[in-house]
């Protein structure tokens, strides 16, 4: 123990000045071809080990299963295209139940059972809550897809990182000042009654006051909740708009008792796609959903000229136009977050290369290079859009999107700047020791 | 925007005793709803357990594999939800009760009913029952179309019409089951079972016959409730957890084996469970019904209606 930390420091300065020459030369070079991931085939082919820890069963078994698919797809193309400095890339997964405590023991397995060299691939924020700290004193890279604040938060530890997807800060501050002026300033709020959704309450209701708005109910709910009717009589008279964002199995039955509830006249609704995920906005039921807005990620339905990274994406995951499986048009996707997994494997590959990644003695670097990453271009490896990555709160910032339900599809209204979800950042993990 | 909306349920311009009325209906229906959910899902564990004098722990996992059913075959028939929902209504019953019959031969009789022995093994076969959905039908909530639908728009607010269908329907269930019991020779087999195993094989019953037919209604009965109650919840392979707990709630507070006290009791923590949630918070709700049953067991640990056992 007491040789590692005497060496520790030496090796910092070293590679982050490498880290971030290789940096400079410009995230794309990074992909520029097979060409250079021959050219830095390590010496070993043993396989690069990434842990995911995914949510295959537990109240985020639909994200899991998507999560599992994305991931999958994602792999092999990297695999196809020489994996990662040459050596291919094996995914061991482990499922988490969806289970803070179950899901600080999938951490340990793939440091010490499974010897993976990275971990990644939560979504449940009281999973990440739960899992991260053990990573941390594992010394073990853990890359997060899960959209919580609190990585950029500062609360969790230098070795956990979210590159591939935004925080719920980044945006809810983005969506704000939209909602304030095209649906109204009193908002009521129904969100998850855990960490994920009191990102939402804390962080909407801060960025609604600023646009001269006001938060005048909170309603949260256990995501274990089966029946919603009796929550939703708590939403005042005066509301102008109702802001919901559910997540967990029931989240089909929480909008279609919505719909119970109000019929045909109801507040103008901003609902995060949460609320909906894996869920078709078809479903019978649904029908109230017509013409009331979500935030997405990055939309479900493709449009009338989606990207040439998107039809790529969508044809490797295997998604159809509407976000719905290719095979089976019921079977929806989980499109606004699925991407993360997908981007985030990009960066650890992006990181891997920049540090010279050999084997876990490199996790040090590897986290330093993944620091060092600045600015991430739209691309075939980044299909929902360019991005900025924070190295000193681990967090990336990205686009947004606001659509509005139309002949039961989202149809894009809104796309944010990158610079509409940035804020100050609260904390600096590249001050921590490694 | 503000102000009165039709069909909102607080018109914040009228008075403060107008304004509760619509949350005091809203929490009353919900809490027959909830009532109703809770007699039916508790019906056959207090069959069973009345009867046999044995907790069925797996109980709540026959109510999923009840809701799985029906979601697969609703899946399977065509002619649109409501003809998948009578052949659910046949089908669930019928493999979940297949299910029970094989159980009570390779598990119950082999422990000779025993009251602990049951209580572990049927732990065991909910374990199993729950991975065995889990492996086949996978980990996503799998929704049902009701077989009708239609919204009661109420001036304040709308309800769900399929909601109070359930309320009909197992106001209907609950009377068969008890003109069975009370009035048909099978319900006296069973009540003479019930009184005394012994004299009741002295008489020439057949106590085993009885035992098995006893266990299959009540795990058919849990799958009619599950096809009953999974178009207003979802089917998902952990949903037999909360129906167990609250069967057993509701069993214990209204005396083991006493159907006529389950049945009060999933009325009284049902409609206290809509008011307390609607004027305080479901959490509070759920604390108070635990509390109950904790409260019941101290001063009268054989229920509101139970017997002692012989």
């Amino acid at each position: 123990m007491s040789t590692t930390k005497l060496i520790v420091p030496e090796k910092k300065r070293i590679t982050r000045r490498s880290a971030l020459k290789l940096a400079g030369a410009g995230a794309a070079s990074m992909f520029a071809g097979p060409g250079f991931v021959r050219y830095a085939q390590a010496q070993s082919s043993e396989p690069i080990r990434i842990g995911f820890q995914v949510h295959k069963t537990g109240i985020g078994a639909a994200y899991g299963k998507w999560y599992g698919q994305t991931t999958d797809a994602a792999v092999k193309l990297i695999n196809e295209a020489g994996g990662i400095t040459g050596r291919p890339v094996e995914i061991i997964a482990e499922d988490d139940a969806t289970d803070p405590g179950r899901g600080a023991e999938v951490v340990e397995k793939f440091a010490t059972q499974h010897k993976c060299d990275v971990a990644f691939g939560t979504l449940f924020s009281h999973v990440v809550m739960g899992s991260a700290p053990r990573a941390g004193e594992l010394k073990l890279p853990y890359y997060v897809v899960s959209e919580g604040h609190h990585v950029a938060s500062g609360k969790l530890n230098r070795y956990t990182f979210q590159p591939g997807i935004t925080d719920v800060r980044s945006q809810v501050i983005s969506m704000a000042p939209w909602i304030a002026k095209n649906l109204g300033k009193k908002v009521t709020m129904i969100f998850p009654d855990f960490a994920f959704g009191y990102d939402h309450r804390d962080y909407f209701s801060a960025a609604i006051k600023a646009q001269g708005g006001d938060v005048n109910a909170l309603i949260p709910i256990p995501p274990t909740e089966t029946t919603f009717s009796r929550y939703f009589a708590q939403i005042p008279a005066d509301t102008e708009v109702i802001y919901h964002v559910m997540v967990g199995p029931a989240v089909l039955t929480f909008v279609k008792e919505l719909g119970e509830f109000y019929g045909g006249s109801h507040p103008p609704l901003f609902g995060f796609i949460d609320s909906l995920e894996s869920v078709s906005l078809k479903s019978p039921g649904l029908e109230f959903l017509e013409g009331s807005y979500f935030w997405e990620a990055y939309p479900r339905y493709a449009g009338a000229k989606p990207t040439e990274f998107d039809t790529f994406y969508r044809g490797k995951v295997g998604v159809d136009q509407y976000g719905a499986s290719v095979s089976d048009a019921n079977d929806v996707s989980t499109y606004s977050h699925m991407f993360g997994c997908w981007e985030t494997l990009y960066i650890i590959k992006q990181a891997m290369e920049a540090a010279g990644y050999k084997g876990p003695d490199d996790r040090a670097k590897l986290i330093e290079a993944t620091e060092a990453i600045t600015t991430i271009p739209e691309g075939n490896e980044h299909p929902q859009g360019d991005k900025i990555f924070n190295g000193k709160i681990h967090q990336v910032f990205g686009h947004q999107n606001i659509t509005q339900v139309k002949g039961g599809v989202g149809e894009l209204v809104y796309r944010t700047t990158i610079e509409e979800g940035m804020y100050e950042p609260e904390a600096d993990y590249t001050k921590m020791a490694l | 925007m503000a102000g009165l909306r039709p069909g909102h349920p607080f018109p914040s311009c009228t008075a403060s005793l107008l304004a509760f009325f619509p949350h005091l209906l809203l929490a009353l229906l919900e809490g027959t709803v909830a009532a109703a959910v809770l007699a039916l899902s508790a019906l056959g564990l207090s069959l069973v357990f009345g009867v046999m004098r044995v907790v069925n722990v797996a109980h709540g996992e026959f109510f999923m594999l009840g809701a799985m059913l029906a979601w697969w075959v609703a899946k399977m028939v065509p002619g649109g939800p409501a003809m998948g929902f009578v052949a659910a209504l046949i089908v669930a019953p019928l493999l979940v009760g297949a299910l029970a019959f094989v159980t009570e031969r390779l598990l119950l009789r082999r422990i000779k009913y025993d009251p602990e022995a049951t209580i572990v093994a049927t732990i065991g076969l909910m374990f199993v029952i729950q991975q065995l959905a889990l492996s086949v039908f996978g980990a996503d909530a799998k929704a049902v179309s009701a077989p009708f639908t239609y919204r009661i728009a109420l001036p304040w607010f709308g309800f769900s019409g399929y909601k109070l269908f359930v309320v009909v329907a197992s106001i209907f269930i609950l009377l068969a089951v008890w003109w069975v019991l009370a009035k048909t020779k099978w319900g006296l087999v069973m009540r003479v079972t019930q009184f005394d195993r012994e004299t009741a094989t002295a008489f020439g019953i057949p106590v085993n016959q009885v035992y098995s037919a006893v266990f299959v209604a009540g795990a058919a009965l849990v799958a009619v409730a599950a096809v009953l109650i999974v178009p207003i919840q979802q089917a998902h392979y952990l949903m037999g957890l909360d129906p167990l707990l609250m069967s057993f709630i509701v069993v214990i507070i209204g005396g083991l084996g006493s159907i006529k006290g389950s049945v009060i009791a999933a009325v009284i923590i049902g409609l206290a469970d809509g008011v307390i949630s609607m004027f305080f918070s479901p959490t509070l709700a759920s604390i108070i019904a635990t509390l109950a049953v904790a409260l019941v067991l101290v001063f009268r640990p054989q229920g509101l209606f139970g017997v002692e056992p012989r």
